[in-house]
């Protein structure tokens, strides 16, 4: 049992902390939200230049093996960061699709252009009209010579406006598949938006889209079982980042309540806040706790994985929550303004809460895996 | 970063596990299955089995009979005992006026006491809260005069839990009051028969009669008694309350509550006494609880293990306390609901478990009993908002 980071691994935080502190300021991420995309390439550049967009790819593919704990050191200085550029989006998430399910070939084609920030990739698989959170998907994908042709719609695209590649799920005769759709391929219609969270998202309509028998990702009828996967190693950052957006959430609130006076005193005098800052820092350590569980899960056994990936999601769900809500409140007027930090990092601990699945969609899915703790 | 014990502690985990199922008495168990009380010749005999085999205080010093185990040991020994169902020693002796002697006594006090405390030959019980000193502990008032070779005791202390058995009771008394309140407290040793001690009997919600009242009134207690110096009492204290960590969310009692509680759930639904909207509400529920365990047990083995590094204050231990107990109260509560009316017919405290007409039911009867009596863990040893003024203050700097 240990829990230190390795040298290695201290190095990569450092390095990762000063990036996110010396070039991504809370001004600096307001500039790259007014740009036309939404996020900054200068940014990105940097993370490339660093070698992150690379790290969590197998070395034999061009990238440098990263593990879960790595992937989790990133993801919370991003968190902290508050950053809007597709790390998320390209490397973890339609990353993991690459990693779980790409051949030789289509590794070799992907991994280096996203390693050097020359391509962005998406994951198209929310539908309209179905549950928020499901592996079920009604696009479908029709054999055709050649290849296949994809019809559906798909909503909450995270950076689709950005996306060369989109991964797209869809039914196949014979289960479900997962495939590469370059989003310039005719019949490909992307319209864009801007979450709440300030993160680019998009719908995209694909209608006739005819793609090449390579761009199938695995068989055609593993899809379900990839998307699990994927969404285990990406649920698994996105409770990292949230501890970073917290980190960060906390220290702002504690650093008000010793610098805004009332009544002759700094607010931080009083017991009542005093006592409801402590209780976010029990959210916040008690999110570390299973940020790290879920890190070290994702090489466990599938029952093991799982459940912890549960846990550690539906844990984040609700302290996101705490957090988020009580830094709000204990800034009072000036947490409810755009222009101050605070407010923005309760709207991204609220988004990370809706993606792959909230606080009750883990909690039911811990139900059906017969709780945390196996019966063993 | 690895989340797995070692070869070496796994085979420490089985020793103990193979020892707790030779040595734990039947009736012992069964009684702590049924959350039955426990008298005071069921605690002291398990320790001594316990301390025949020098794992009754193992984290005092070795010299006085502890064991030179890792902070992950300990956390595997608390475990265990708790999942075998094993009592805990009485916490006075092992936690609290153990370790401060090993500390702060002086030799003679060491001999004397040392071993016959591991032993339980004596029993001890705490005098620190009196009626005007509850969290804010450090105004009290009870007062030790020194006349020649003697302390001269006169006031009254509150809750002391089981004083009604103790042989002798280790209090802080206020031997001046000049100056700050913190100052002048000092750390006594006294004699439960020592004449002009009279305990009175407090009954608490549970209908259980462990708290009491203990009046001074011109207590002689020899010089000799005196632990640490005089006036500095408040740093002994603060040592007591603050020497172990490796155990303090009790995860393994939570974990054995829990089981306890899924035993029920499939029970109770075998039996069809759980409806199936019933039954989706309640495996909800334990998945919320679940999860809630699962991230306190993390950040207690961030802990543990932090503290095989040598540990110090840091944000993951500050918390374990408040979220223990809240996890400890919880369990109590889900118990409580599924016994639903049926448990409203407890014998009390002292037959909890013991009057069920069923023989498996003992549960129902015990059920509400423990449920009000865990409302204590918040609030002895410092209350949970105490401990929340404490991180404030220390980690805040607020």
């Amino acid at each position: 049992m240990d829990f230190e980071l390795s040298d290695e691994q201290k190095m990569l935080q450092d390095t990762i902390n000063r990036f996110v502190s010396e070039t991504y300021d809370f001004q600096q991420r307001e500039h790259a939200q007014r740009t036309s995309e939404g996020w900054s390439r200068a940014a990105w550049s940097g993370l490339a230049d660093m070698g992150l967009l690379a790290l969590p790819f197998a070395e034999e593919d061009g990238g440098f093996g990263g593990g879960g704990v790595e992937m989790m050191v990133v993801m919370e200085a991003i968190g902290r960061g508050l950053m809007l550029e597709p790390y998320w989006a390209t490397v973890v998430l339609a990353g993991a699709a690459i990693r779980q399910a790409a051949s030789v070939e289509q590794k070799a084609e992907i991994v280096p252009a996203v390693a050097s920030g020359q391509r962005i990739l998406a994951m198209a698989h929310n539908e309209p009209g179905l549950p928020r959170h499901t592996l079920d998907v009604r696009t479908v994908a029709t054999p055709v010579a050649d290849g296949w042709q994809l019809d559906g719609t798909k909503i909450a695209v995270i950076h689709g406006q950005s996306a060369d590649t989109l991964v797209v799920s869809a039914r196949t005769p014979h289960g479900q598949g997962l495939f590469l759709v370059d989003a310039q391929t005719p019949g490909v219609m992307i319209e864009p938006a801007r979450g709440y969270d300030g993160v680019p998202v998009a719908t995209t309509m694909l209608t006739g889209v005819r793609v090449p028998a390579t761009a199938l990702l695995g068989s055609g009828h593993d899809g379900r079982a990839i998307l699990e996967r994927v969404f285990e190693e990406a649920t698994a950052a996105l409770v990292a980042e949230g501890v970073g957006v917290m980190a960060e959430t906390f220290d702002l609130t504690v650093g008000y309540l010793k610098t805004r006076q009332q009544f002759g005193v700094a607010i931080g005098s009083f017991q009542a806040l005093q006592h409801r800052a402590v209780d976010m820092l029990m959210q916040l350590e008690l999110s570390r706790s299973m940020a790290v569980l879920a890190a070290l899960s994702l090489d466990a056994d599938a029952d093991q994985r799982r459940r912890n990936i549960s846990a550690a999601k539906a844990q984040s769900g609700k302290a996101g929550r705490i957090v988020g809500q009580e830094a709000v409140q204990m800034h009072g007027a000036i947490g409810i303004t755009s222009e101050y930090k605070v407010g923005h990092a309760f709207k991204r601990l609220t988004a990370i809460d809706a993606l792959l699945g909230d606080r009750d969609w883990h909690l039911a899915r811990l139900v059906e895996l017969g709780g945390v703790y196996s019966a063993s | 970063m690895k989340l797995d014990f070692t070869p070496e502690e796994l085979a420490f985990r089985d020793e103990v596990r193979a020892f707790l199922r030779e040595a734990l008495p039947a009736d012992l168990r069964r009684k702590m299955i049924n959350r039955e009380h426990l008298d005071k010749d069921d605690v002291v005999r398990w320790q001594r089995i316990l301390n025949a085999r020098g794992w009754a205080v193992t984290h005092w010093p070795v010299e006085h009979g502890g064991q030179a185990w890792t902070p992950a040991q300990r956390y595997i020994f608390q475990e265990e005992m708790a999942l075998a169902h094993a009592p805990e020693g009485s916490p006075f002796n092992v936690n609290m006026i153990g370790p401060v002697l090993c500390r702060y006594g002086t030799p003679e006090q060491k001999e004397r006491f040392l071993a016959a405390t591991a032993n339980i030959d004596i029993w001890w019980c705490q005098g620190f809260s009196e009626p005007g000193a509850g969290s804010d502990l450090a105004s009290l008032k009870t007062t030790a005069v020194r006349e020649g070779d003697h302390y001269v005791l006169n006031g009254q202390k509150i809750w002391t839990t089981q004083a009604q058995h103790a042989d002798w009771m280790f209090g802080l008394f206020r031997t001046d009051s000049s100056g700050k309140k913190q100052e002048g407290i000092s750390f006594l040793l006294l004699d439960m028969r020592t004449s002009g001690i009279t305990v009175r009997p407090i009954e608490t919600i549970d209908g259980g009669h462990d708290a009491n009242e203990v009046f001074f009134d011109d207590v002689r207690v020899p010089v000799c008694n005196l632990v640490g110096d005089e006036g500095k009492g408040w740093d002994v204290a603060k040592h007591l309350l603050g020497s172990e960590r490796s155990g303090i969310a009790r995860i393994g009692l939570s974990k054995e509550r829990l089981s306890q509680l899924r035993e029920l759930e499939h029970r109770l639904s075998a039996e069809g006494a759980l409806m199936p909207d019933e039954q989706r509400r309640l495996a909800h529920k334990l998945a919320e609880v679940e999860v809630d365990l699962r991230a306190l047990e993390l950040t207690q083995l961030r802990v543990v293990a932090a503290d095989a590094h040598g540990g110090g204050a840091n944000a993951a231990a500050s918390i374990l306390k408040v979220k223990g107990t809240e996890m400890q109260q919880r369990m109590t509560e889900l118990v409580t609901e599924l016994a639903g009316p049926a448990g409203l017919a407890t014998s009390g405290h002292d037959h909890a478990g013991q009057t069920a007409t069923q023989p498996d039911s003992g549960w129902v009867a015990a059920a509400a009993p423990f449920y009000f009596t865990m409302r204590k863990v918040s609030i002895f040893g410092g209350s949970n908002e105490i401990q929340k003024n404490i991180i404030a203050k220390t980690l805040l700097g607020l």
